[in-house]
C-alpha cells in the first residue's frame, strides 16, 4: 500500500499528464472536429494488459474507456507476432472498429512510455478525423452496407519509426482520404500530445520513483472499484428494464430495439442486453467496444465522481451483446455506433437506472448529435464545400429541475457553430435558429427545449444528409413524465415539403437555390406526473410561449 | 503631480483604501467590512478611516464588484431585446452546450427573458449587403412595447452587424426617440466580430448593468464631491486601464472583471520596481484562486473571457484564470477510501470549521490550523475543534495521525494549484525558471513556497501588502486603451500597407484618449500584437511585435517562432493566418514611492522573532515567528520560518532564503533539488 499522502498526490499528477495531452491535441490541432468541439481524448494504458489508468478530463465522454480496447488489441497482437513490436519512438495508429474502436473517423495513436529499455505502459489518444475516406464526404454514410464503403481501414501499423514519420505509409493514407493536405497538422498534434505526455509522465517517475507510482496505480485501481462499488449500493435490489429504440438503420425500414434489464449481483451491477436486435444492414451496428463504453460513459453521467479507470469499470458487467447489432463484427457497417447507437445505450441506462435511484438520474435527453452534411459546388468561390450542422437537443427533467434547453449531445462536449460563421464560410442562409416550442415532455419538471433552425440554399447545387434520431419516438420521460418531441426533418424543395422516408436519416438529397431544409431536435422526457407541476410555472411557460396554451391544457389541463 | 493619490477596491468582503502623497512618500491604509447592497458607504467610511481631506486629493480611482455581482447575482436591470426575425432566442439557446462534463442537469436562466425579446424584420448576409430591408415601424412598436413592459435598458442586436451597422444604428436612432434613457446598447458597438451569441450576450449584459453602474458611480461621485473631492473619480476596467466615472457606464461591462484586473496592475508595478518582468501572479482568497501569466513586464489580455457557464464576455480583459480552490476548499474521503481536496468549498459562510461560524467539514484553512502555519490563538475553541473534526472524518479513516491528515490535505490542494498553474503557464510553453511567483490575497503567502517547488519556479515575490493588492492596483494602474480589428486572411494574400495604416490609426486613436484624460503621465507606450494560426485551424495563437511596422517576414517568423515554442512543432508546407490586429496605449503614470507601504518607523536593526511556535513540517519543527513590519531592509533569513502581518501569514519552509528589496519587498528563493 502506498501512503495515502503520496497516493492522492500521484494521482492527481496521472490526471494531470492527461489534461495537458488533452490541452495540447486541441490546440495544436487543424480539424475544427478536433480543435474547436473537443473529439478527442487522451489516456495512460497498462503495459500487460492496456486497462486505463487514467484518462483526460476534458475528453469527449464517448471515448470513456473506449482506448483500453484498442490498447488491448494492439498488445495482443505484438504478442502474437501479427504486429511488428516497439522501439523507442514508434508510434502506432490505428482506427479499425473490429479492433477495439468506434468508426473509422476515430483516429487512434498509441505510444509506449520507455523505461530502462522495457515498456512502462502506453500512452493512447483518439481524435475523430473530418474525413477517412469512403463513399460520403465526413464517413456518415446513412445508407453503407458494408465496412468499406465506410472509408479506408487501417490496422495498428507504426506512423512514426524511431520518431520519425513514416512518409510512404502518410501518401498511402493520404491518397484515400478528402481534404488531406492539412491532416499533417493534425497527425503532428496528435503526435505531439503524446509525446508532452511522456515528458510529464517521465517527470513523475523519476520524482517519485517507478516502484511508488506503479503501487500507486494498483491501488487506485483496487480504491475506483471499491469507490464504484459503493455507488453501486445505492441502487436497491431488483431487475431494471427498459427499451430504447433507434428509429431505422437507414436502409431496412424496421425500429432496432435496445432491450435492457439491469441488475444486482453480489458486488456488481449486470446490463444484460440478451434480446435487442440482431445486426443490421445499414450502418448503426455498434461494435462491442462502443456498446460497453456507452454504458461506461451512462455510469459516468450518473456517479461524475468516480474517476474514469478500469478499477472503476470491474464491477459493471456487460452481457447478452453476442449476436444483438451491439457487437458487430466485419464487414457490418458501423458509422453510426460513436454518435448515436451510444446515446440510445445510454438512453436505455438511464431509463433503468431513473426506476431504481429517481434522485441520481434524469429522464431521456434529446441524446443525438443531429449531424446535418450539406456538400456542393458554390459558384461564388469556384469551390467544393462540406458543411456540417451539429444541434443540440432538450435534456430530461429530473427530480430537482426542468431539463437543460439546447443541449449538447449525451457523448459530446462540444459547442455549436455560430449561425454567422456557418453564413460566411457556406452559401447559406439561416431562416431561424429558434427554441423547437412545445417540444420539453410534460411532466412535474418538463424536459427542455430542442432547437428549430431552417437552412436555405443560396447557390449552386448541393446534396444533403442526415444522421440524426428519435424521429420516431420520442426520448423517454420518467416516473409518470411523458416523452419529449420527436426530432423532425423536413425537406422544402420547388415549394414542396418533402419528409424522408427514413425520418432522421437520409443520404444525398438533391437541393437547388431556394430550396430548404428545417430540422426540430427533440425535447427532452419530462419528469414525474405532470399533474404535480406548480400552476405557475405552467403558466409561466405559456406566457413565455415556449408552450402553446392548447398543449398547455392538453397536458397540465392548463384552462388560462 | 503633486497631490495625494487614492485607490480605493470593493471586494467581496473587504474594501480597502490605499492613499499615497507622492511628495512626503506618507501612505495611508483602511480596510473596513465591505457594504452591500450600497458599496458607496463602505467607501466613504474608508476615507473616514484615515481621516483624510478629501480637498487635498488630487485622484481618486477606484475599483467595484457592481457589476460582477450583479451578473453573477442576475440582479440586473430589465432589459429588453430587439433582434433580426427568426433569432429571438439566440441568448437561451447558446452555443449547445451544458454546465458539467458529466452529469446530464443543470440550469441556465438568459441574461433576457423570452417575453423581452422582440424581433423585427430586417436581414444582412454575412458580406453585410442587404437581404430585408429593416421595418422601421416595427423597431418603433417593438421599442414602445418593451417600455410597456417596464425595460429600463436595451439591446439591439442583428445578425451580421459587425458587416454592417447600418441596420443596427438605424433602429438605435429610432427607439432613441421614443426612449426615455441613454441605455440603449447596440450589439455591433462593443464588439465587431461575427458570433452572434458573443456578442449578443456582450451587448445584453452592458445593457442590463448599465443603469445600475450609472447610478452607483453618480452617487458615489457626488458623495465624494460632497466632502471636497473636486476632481474626476475614475473606474478600473476590467483591462487594467481606467475611465472616467461621467463615462464608465456607457460601457459598463467592461468593469466586470475589475478586481482581479487590479490585482495584475499592482503586481505590474511591483515586479518593475522589484525588477521582475516574469511574474505568474497567484491570489488565493476563501472560495477560489486567480493566477495569471506575466510575460515581458506586460500584462496578458483576452477577449474571450466568461465568467460563469455560458457568459461569454467578449470584450479586452485581462487574462486571470480562477481555480476553484481556496482556503474554504473542503477535504473528504470518498467511497473508495481516497483523499479528496475541493472543488466543493464552505464559502466565507460557514467557512472553515476553525472560524466557528457553525461550518462542519473540514477545510484547507483548518489543516493550516493544525499544522501550526496560523496563529492558534488567534482562532480560540474553534481551533480545537478543527483538530477534532480532522480526526473523525480525515485521520481516522486513513489510519493517519491528525498531523499526518492535515498535511495530506495541504499536499493534495498545492497539486491540484500546482497542476492548475500549469496549465496556464506551463503548458502554454513557459518555462518555470523565468518566473517568479507574485504572491497574494489572505491565503496566499502560505502556500506561496509549496507552490514555487512543485511548479520548479525558483523564487516567491510577497508584496509588502498582500492583503491589499487590488487597492494598490488602482492606485499605481496605467491608463490603457485595447483596440483589436479583425482582418482573417492568409498571410502571404495580407496587404501590409493596410496592417500599418490600421496600427497606425489605433495607436492614434488611443493616444488621443490617454493624453486628453488630464491626468499626468510620463510616457505613452504601445504594444502590438498579432493574433494568428496556421490556414484552417481555429484557436490563435497571440504574437508580439516590436512596433507598428512590421514586414510579411516579420510577422512569419514572429509567428513560426511562437508556434514552435508552444507546440514543437514546424508546419512549413503550411501557409499562415494572420486573423486580428491588437495594439493597447497605455499611459504610464508617474512611478509612485511604494516603499511606505510599510510603515518605516517600525524597522528593527536586525530580525528577530517575536516568538516561537511548533509547525509541522513532517515533523514538529520549533519555527521562528516574525513581525513582517519589524523586519529589516538588509534581511536575510533561512528557513524555516513564519512571518505574520496584519493582512497574511508567510509560510517559509525549511531551506528556503528570504531577503527583503528596498520597497520591502520579500523576496523567497526556493532551492530545487
Amino acid at each position: 500500500m502506498t501512503d495515502p499522502i503520496t497516493l492522492a498526490v500521484i494521482q492527481a499528477g496521472l490526471q494531470q499528464v492527461c489534461d495537458e495531452m488533452d490541452l495540447t491535441f486541441s490546440r495544436a490541432a487543424f480539424s475544427p472536429v478536433i480543435a474547436e468541439a473537443d473529439d478527442r481524448s487522451d489516456g495512460i494504458y497498462s503495459a500487460e494488459d492496456g486497462s486505463l489508468i487514467a484518462q483526460g478530463s476534458k475528453g469527449l465522454p464517448v471515448f470513456v474507456g473506449v482506448m483500453q480496447f484498442s490498447t488491448q488489441s494492439l498488445i495482443g497482437r505484438i504478442r502474437d507476432g501479427v504486429t511488428a513490436p516497439p522501439e523507442p519512438g514508434d508510434i502506432y495508429i490505428v482506427n479499425d472498429p473490429y479492433l477495439g474502436g468506434t468508426h473509422l473517423m476515430d483516429v487512434r495513436f498509441a505510444m509506449p512510455v520507455w523505461r530502462a529499455g522495457q515498456i512502462y505502459c502506453w500512452l493512447s489518444n483518439t481524435g475523430h478525423w473530418p474525413d477517412t475516406g469512403g463513399a460520403v464526404p465526413g464517413g456518415f454514410s446513412a445508407s453503407a452496407i458494408s465496412a468499406e464503403q465506410e472509408g479506408l481501414r487501417l490496422p495498428p501499423v507504426k506512423l512514426f519509426k524511431k520518431g520519425v514519420l513514416d512518409t510512404e505509409i502518410w501518401q498511402i493514407i493520404c491518397s484515400n482520404i478528402r481534404v488531406s493536405d492539412q491532416r499533417i497538422g493534425d497527425v503532428q498534434a496528435q503526435a505531439g500530445a503524446l509525446r508532452v505526455g511522456a515528458e510529464r509522465l517521465t517527470q513523475l517517475l523519476d520524482r517519485y520513483g517507478d516502484a511508488m507510482v506503479t503501487q500507486a496505480i494498483a491501488d487506485m485501481r483496487q480504491r475506483a472499484t471499491q469507490q464504484m462499488r459503493k455507488m453501486i449500493e445505492t441502487i436497491p435490489e431488483g431487475r431494471f428494464v427498459a427499451t430504447a429504440i433507434i428509429d431505422s438503420d437507414g436502409v431496412v425500414h424496421q425500429p432496432l430495439l435496445i432491450q435492457l434489464a439491469v441488475s444486482k449481483t453480489a458486488q456488481d451491477l449486470v446490463f444484460d442486453f440478451s434480446g435487442s436486435s440482431r445486426p443490421c444492414l445499414g450502418p448503426m451496428n455498434s461494435v462491442r467496444a462502443t456498446t460497453i463504453s456507452s454504458v461506461y460513459l451512462a455510469m459516468r453521467h450518473i456517479f461524475p465522481d468516480v474517476p474514469i479507470s478500469a478499477g472503476a469499470f470491474e464491477p459493471l458487467k456487460v452481457t447478452g451483446i453476442e449476436g444483438t447489432f451491439l457487437d458487430a463484427h466485419y464487414p457490418r457497417p458501423v458509422s453510426g455506433c460513436a454518435a448515436e447507437v451510444s446515446q440510445r445505450i445510454a438512453e436505455a441506462v438511464f431509463a433503468a437506472l431513473v426506476q431504481a435511484i429517481p434522485a441520481r438520474v434524469t429522464a431521456a435527453p434529446a441524446g443525438t448529435s443531429g449531424n446535418f452534411c450539406l456538400g456542393g459546388y458554390d459558384p461564388a468561390t469556384g469551390q467544393n464545400y462540406v458543411m456540417y450542422q451539429i444541434s443540440g437537443g432538450g435534456y430530461g427533467g429530473n427530480a430537482d429541475h426542468d431539463g437543460l434547453s439546447n443541449g449538447c449531445s449525451t457523448i459530446g462536449i462540444s459547442k455549436a457553430p455560430p449561425v454567422e460563421i456557418m453564413e460566411q464560410k457556406f452559401p447559406v442562409l439561416y431562416r431561424r435558429y429558434a427554441l423547437h416550442e412545445g417540444s420539453g415532455g410534460a411532466g412535474a419538471h418538463r424536459g427542455g427545449f430542442g432547437l428549430d433552425y431552417e437552412i436555405e440554399l443560396l447557390r449552386g447545387e448541393a446534396q444533403a444528409s442526415f444522421v440524426m434520431d428519435h424521429g420516431l419516438t420520442g426520448p423517454l420521460g420518467a416516473q409518470g413524465g411523458l416523452n419529449g418531441a420527436l426530432n423532425r426533418v423536413e425537406v422544402r424543395r420547388g415549394g414542396e415539403v418533402h419528409v424522408p422516408p427514413h425520418l432522421s436519416k437520409a443520404q444525398d438529397i438533391l437541393l437547388y437555390p431556394g430550396d430548404s431544409v428545417r430540422v426540430r431536435t427533440p425535447g427532452g422526457g419530462g419528469y414525474g406526473a405532470p399533474g404535480d407541476r406548480d400552476p405557475a410555472l405552467v403558466a409561466e411557460d405559456v406566457r413565455l410561449g415556449r408552450y402553446s396554451a392548447e398543449d398547455a391544457g392538453k397536458w397540465w389541463n392548463w384552462q388560462g | 503631480m503633486a497631490g495625494l493619490v487614492a485607490g480605493v477596491d470593493v471586494g467581496g468582503t473587504f474594501t480597502d483604501l490605499i492613499i499615497a502623497d507622492p511628495a512626503t512618500r506618507r501612505v495611508q491604509l483602511a480596510k473596513v467590512p465591505t457594504t452591500l447592497p450600497n458599496q458607496a458607504q463602505g467607501v466613504l467610511t474608508a476615507f473616514e478611516a484615515t481621516g483624510a481631506d478629501l480637498s487635498r486629493i488630487d485622484l481618486i480611482v477606484h475599483g467595484t464588484t457592481t457589476t460582477t455581482n450583479a451578473v453573477l447575482e442576475r440582479r440586473l436591470s430589465r432589459t429588453g431585446l430587439i433582434t433580426t426575425a427568426g433569432f429571438r432566442d439566440v441568448l437561451e439557446l447558446g452555443r449547445r452546450t451544458r454546465p458539467k462534463a458529466y452529469g446530464m442537469d443543470g440550469r441556465f436562466v438568459p441574461i433576457i427573458p423570452r417575453d423581452l425579446r422582440l424581433e423585427v424584420a430586417e436581414r444582412l448576409d454575412a458580406q453585410g449587403n442587404v437581404l430585408t430591408p429593416l421595418d422601421e415601424s416595427a423597431v418603433e412598436k417593438a421599442a414602445l412595447r418593451l417600455l410597456d413592459l417596464g425595460c429600463e435598458s436595451l439591446v439591439i442586436h442583428f445578425l451580421h452587424a459587425y458587416a454592417n451597422p447600418d441596420h443596427e444604428k438605424r433602429a438605435a436612432d429610432i427607439a432613441a426617440r421614443v426612449w426615455p434613457n441613454r441605455h440603449i446598447t447596440m450589439g455591433h458597438a462593443l464588439l465587431s466580430e461575427s458570433r452572434e451569441y458573443e456578442r449578443g450576450v456582450t451587448a445584453a449584459v452592458n445593457a442590463s448593468v448599465q443603469p445600475l453602474l450609472e447610478r452607483y458611480v453618480a452617487s458615489l461621485a457626488a458623495e465624494l464631491r460632497q466632502r471636497g473631492y473636486r476632481n474626476d473619480l475614475l473606474v478600473m476596467n476590467g483591462n487594467g486601464g481606467m475611465v472616467s466615472a461621467s463615462t464608465v457606464s456607457k460601457e459598463a461591462v467592461k468593469t466586470v472583471m475589475s478586481g482581479p484586473a487590479s490585482g495584475v496592475m499592482a503586481a505590474l508595478a511591483t515586479g518593475r520596481r522589484a525588477g521582475f518582468a516574469d511574474l505568474l501572479t497567484y491570489d488565493m482568497g476563501g472560495t477560489s484562486t486567480d493566477v495569471t501569466m506575466i510575460r515581458n513586464g506586460r500584462a496578458p489580455v483576452s477577449n474571450e473571457i466568461e465568467i460563469e457557464y455560458a457568459m461569454p464576455i467578449h470584450v479586452p480583459m485581462v487574462d486571470v484564470r480562477t481555480i476553484g480552490a481556496g482556503g474554504g476548499s473542503i477535504a473528504r474521503i470518498d467511497g473508495g477510501g481516497s483523499l479528496r481536496v475541493g472543488p466543493e468549498s464552505a464559502g466565507s459562510m460557514p467557512g472553515p470549521i476553525c472560524y466557528g461560524r457553525g461550518g462542519t467539514q473540514v477545510t484547507l484553512s483548518d489543516a493550516n490550523l493544525i499544522l501550526g502555519r496560523l496563529p492558534a490563538a488567534r482562532f480560540g475553541q474553534a481551533a480545537d475543534a478543527a483538530r477534532v473534526a480532522m480526526m473523525d472524518q480525515i485521520a481516522t479513516p486513513l489510519g493517519l495521525s491528525v498531523e499526518r491528515a492535515a498535511e495530506a490535505v495541504v499536499r493534495l490542494a498545492n497539486t491540484h494549484m500546482a497542476g492548475a498553474i500549469r496549465m496556464v503557464s506551463i503548458s502554454l510553453g513557459a518555462d518555470p525558471r523565468d518566473f517568479a511567483l507574485f504572491a497574494f490575497g489572505g491565503a496566499g503567502p502560505l502556500h506561496a513556497t509549496a507552490l514555487a517547488r512543485e511548479l520548479a519556479v525558483p523564487r516567491v515575490l510577497v508584496p509588502a501588502r498582500p492583503g491589499i493588492t487590488n487597492a494598490l492596483g488602482c492606485v499605481v494602474a496605467d491608463l490603457r486603451q485595447d483596440y483589436v480589428r479583425t482582418l482573417n486572411r492568409p498571410l502571404d494574400t495580407v496587404d501590409m500597407a493596410q496592417v500599418h495604416a490600421i496600427f497606425a490609426a489605433q495607436e492614434a486613436q488611443g493616444r488621443d484618449l490617454v493624453t486628453g484624460e488630464g491626468i499626468a503621465l510620463t510616457d505613452v507606450r504601445v504594444e502590438f500584437s498579432a493574433d494568428m494560426q496556421f490556414v484552417g485551424q481555429t484557436h490563435l495563437l497571440r504574437v508580439a511585435l516590436s512596433d507598428g511596422q512590421p514586414t510579411r517576414g516579420d510577422l512569419q517568423h514572429a509567428f513560426e517562432a511562437a508556434y514552435l515554442k508552444r507546440f514543437k512543432v514546424a508546419l512549413p508546407t503550411i501557409k499562415a493566418n494572420l486573423v486580428n490586429l491588437n495594439v493597447s496605449v497605455i499611459g504610464l503614470r508617474p512611478a509612485l514611492d511604494l516603499s511606505a507601504l510599510i510603515d518605516s518607523g517600525g524597522r528593527q536593526a536586525s530580525a528577530a522573532p517575536t516568538g516561537r511556535r511548533a509547525v509541522w513540517f513532517g515533523a514538529w519543527i520549533d519555527t521562528p515567528v516574525y513581525w513582517r513590519d519589524h523586519l529589516p531592509l538588509n534581511l536575510r533569513l533561512v528557513g524555516p520560518a513564519i512571518i505574520e502581518q496584519m493582512d497574511t501569514t508567510i509560510l517559509v519552509e525549511p531551506g528556503c532564503i528570504v531577503t527583503s528589496d528596498a520597497d520591502g519587498n520579500l523576496l523567497i528563493e526556493v532551492p530545487h533539488d
